[in-house]
């Protein structure tokens, strides 16, 4: 099943990237606040039962793809 | 002394680390290619280099984190062994959970490269028993994701037990917000593990110690070492 991790930056966590991209959006007069940049992971993962399929995701967050100290991640199996 | 010295693809401050050690220290020195499973016997310092180990693909360290040289490195530490890990060593003992925190992008966003003064905010630990406490040093930094980061709790538990090792400060030795480079939290450089035996950095000790090519302020952090085994 194809399997989307979205990984995020832990609210207060501080993002010069998403910050650095706001101030570019505000240079071309787009009001916009709070941008925070992330990293969105894809691939196909083996199995047809949702539930496991996303327990499966969960294990590789806590494995790899994600750092507690700074990121959380919201996992979709599509 | 025998040190160690695990070379990840994509380090490039390996051969600093192998000068410091075995030309300017003359400690038997020894590279170790991250697929080998077993440091070498009588291992008795990992030096852990600085470079951009994988590309930083996924986060700086996270994949040389998972390296078969790791599990090693883990049990020589678990064993009370001392690892030293710089810059990118810093990170992947991070990743590897032998330290606490992360490391994020620096808070101007930039790769800073530049002397800083360190601040011995410990003076007994085998990496800076030559040190006082309140010692200032320069040496240089070269990264741009060395702005330390952990959650509030742990920070204050970190600053209670005395985990922070190095500070980042004036040349007078004065600490605040205008002498931290990166954004890290209290101003951190350099921290250590609860038992004292594992330090990450991120400024380059390595990178200061033969008189030939220039300043030598990192020779305490090694004379430390070499008085420590």
């Amino acid at each position: 099943m194809k399997v989307r991790v979205s990984v995020q930056l832990k609210p207060g966590i501080l993002d010069p990237q998403g910050k650095a991209v706001e101030q570019g959006l505000h240079g071309f007069g787009f009001e916009v606040e709070h941008v925070r940049i992330g990293r969105l992971i894809e691939m196909d993962v083996p199995g047809t039962d949702p539930v496991e399929v996303k327990a499966k995701a969960l294990a590789m967050c806590e494995k790899l793809l994600v750092n507690p100290v700074m990121e959380k991640a919201s996992i979709e199996v599509l | 002394m025998r040190v160690a010295v695990p070379v990840f693809p994509g380090s490039n401050c390996d051969h600093d680390a192998l000068h410091a050690c075995g030309t300017v220290m003359g400690w038997d020195t020894i590279p170790v290619w991250h697929q080998e499973s077993r440091l070498p016997e009588n291992t008795e310092l990992v030096f852990v280099p600085g470079g951009f180990s994988y590309g930083d693909y996924l986060r700086c360290g996270a994949i040389a984190a998972l390296a078969p040289i790791m599990a090693d490195i883990k049990r020589h530490a678990d064993n009370g062994g001392l690892v030293l890990g710089v810059c990118n060593g810093f990170q992947i003992l991070c990743e590897a959970h032998l330290l606490p925190g992360a490391l994020l992008r620096n808070e101007s966003l930039r790769f800073i490269h530049t002397d800083v003064h360190l601040r011995v905010e410990r003076a007994n630990l085998p990496f800076t028993r030559a040190m006082k406490a309140g010692e200032v040093f320069q040496v240089p930094i070269a990264h741009a994701e060395g702005n330390f980061t952990l959650d509030p709790a742990e920070l204050a538990d970190l600053e209670a037990r005395g985990g922070v090792a190095f500070r980042y400060c004036s040349p007078t030795g004065e600490i605040g917000e205008d002498h931290v480079p990166n954004g890290a939290m209290n101003g951190i450089a350099g921290i250590v593990n609860l038992r004292g035996n594992v330090l990450g950095m991120m400024p380059h000790p390595e990178r200061a110690v033969d008189p030939k090519i220039g300043p030598t302020g990192g020779l305490g952090i090694f004379r430390s070492l070499g008085s420590a085994v």
